[in-house]
């Protein structure tokens, strides 16, 4: 398979000129999937950012054909839109579903379930900021421990969120699907890979990708990428893959980089006190030690 | 530079030129972000390395690779500075905008 990286993939941009904030992960994850997925792709997105800040009648920043569905139908719409292809006759195309976390692990979840569950053809990407950003930052099923947002404010009674994040790559890979993986856009290539991969299985396929958001978690816009980075070498969130039935770590770091580090660059966990952020790592370790033992590497 | 470009549009002058529902043609840009930057990368060619970092990590794609040099289009850069910070040696200025 070609090397995917800056000198290989196609200059050609296929979403451009959206409305995000500067320095949003989650239109750099977009603009990298629409590269590898090109010209003849049918997207499919909900209520969200991403969606918010494509369609703004008579702006439109996909050069592909995209539409928005209904909050909880990404999945769904997705499928019919593959069935809809094959009736016609239309070839070579790629139907893709793109969700936030919301979208993903709460609002979307049964179509998504429904649409694995079938195999269908298309490819499931959640964009994974950590939390309802569109509608001002509330605390969803993938935002994780001690997280403050507008829903779980932290302060002397709580740390922010109490819950930990909803593990979405595991519940998708209990269906059995094709293809699954994580990804960040701290590791670009890595993500290019992994759509590349999407696109070439047959059936369903999902990617969820983590993608810093500067206006909901407060830091500077300029480090998207640099925090996207840390958090896969801290430790704090993983690269990995499920096929044929396995599980892969594609990154497996010998020494973790500083939590902490990560965690203060950003005002959503400013609040944070050494004892929550031992938990955070007691929390990890836990998580590691797991991966490590059950899955290849 | 190949980069989408703005698309002529007017608003519809009476109910009957509007479309069924809010669909237009993909490729459908009817304005420029440039608007929103305080700041603007500059790029030092003779600095750069062309190692494609900087084309790699814009969220908004403005950077251009497909002439002998890169190429930055200020109509959609929004000056978020992730190619600055992440150029490997610094070949990125961000200077002040000035109206
Ligand atoms: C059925 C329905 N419920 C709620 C909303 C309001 N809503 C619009 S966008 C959004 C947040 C989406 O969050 P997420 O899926 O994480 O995407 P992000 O905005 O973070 O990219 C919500 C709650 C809606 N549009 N439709
Ligand atoms: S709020 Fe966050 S996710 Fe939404 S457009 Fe802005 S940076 Fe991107
Ligand atoms: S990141 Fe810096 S060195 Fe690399 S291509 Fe861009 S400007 Fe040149
Ligand atoms: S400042 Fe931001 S938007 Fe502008 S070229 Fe650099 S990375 Fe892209
Ligand atoms: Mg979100």
């Amino acid at each position: 398979m070609l090397k995917l990286n800056a000198h290989t993939i196609t200059n050609k941009e296929y979403f451009y000129g959206h409305k995000a904030c500067g320095g949003c992960g989650e239109s750099l994850a977009l603009r990298h999937a629409m590269k590898i997925l090109g010209e003849n792709s049918f997207a499919a997105l909900p209520a969200g950012c991403m969606a918010a800040v494509s369609f703004i009648y008579p702006n439109m920043a996909f050069t592909t054909n995209a539409m928005i569905t209904p909050f909880a139908a990404t999945a769904s719409v997705a499928s019919g839109i593959a069935a809809g292809l094959k009736a016609l006759g239309i070839e070579n195309t790629q139907t893709i579903g793109i969700a936030g976390d919301g979208g993903t692990a709460d609002i979307g979840f049964q179509a998504l379930s429904g649409a694995i569950d079938r195999n269908a053809d298309i490819i499931f990407i959640t964009t994974d900021n950590e939390a309802y950003m569109n509608t001002g930052i509330q605390k969803s099923g993938l935002t994780p421990y001690g997280t403050k947002t507008t829903t779980s404010p932290a302060g002397e009674n709580l740390p922010g969120s109490i819950t930990q994040k909803k593990n979405m790559f595991e519940i998708v890979a209990a269906h059995g699907i094709t293809y699954a993986a994580t990804a960040s856009v701290g590791y670009i290539e890595d993500f290019l890979k992994k759509v590349q991969k999407a696109k070439d299985t047959k059936g369903t396929s999902y990617i969820q990708v983590f993608v810093p958001c500067p206006t909901g978690w407060g830091y500077p816009a300029n480090e998207t990428v640099s925090l996207a980075k840390a958090v896969v070498d801290s430790g704090l969130w993983y690269l990995a893959e499920y096929e044929n039935g396995e599980f892969m770590l594609n990154k497996n770091p010998k020494e973790f980089t500083s939590a902490k580090d990560y965690l203060k660059k950003q005002s959503r966990f400013k609040h944070l006190n050494d004892a929550d952020i031992e938990y955070i790592e007691e929390q990890r370790d836990k998580k590691w030690e797991i991966m490590r033992r059950k899955w290849n590497y | 530079m190949d980069r989408p470009k703005v698309k002529g549009w007017s608003y519809p002058k009476s109910i009957d030129q509007f479309p069924m529902g809010s669909t237009c043609k993909s490729d459908h840009l009817t304005s420029i972000n440039a608007g929103w930057r305080t700041v603007k990368p500059v790029i030092d060619q003779e600095v750069c390395i062309n190692c494609l970092k900087c084309f790699l990590v814009c969220p908004d794609g403005a950077i251009d690779k497909s002439s002998k040099e890169l190429e930055i289009d200020y109509d959609f850069c929004k000056g978020c500075g992730i190619c600055a910070f992440e150029c490997p040696v610094n070949a990125i200025k961000m200077i002040e905008e000035v109206k």
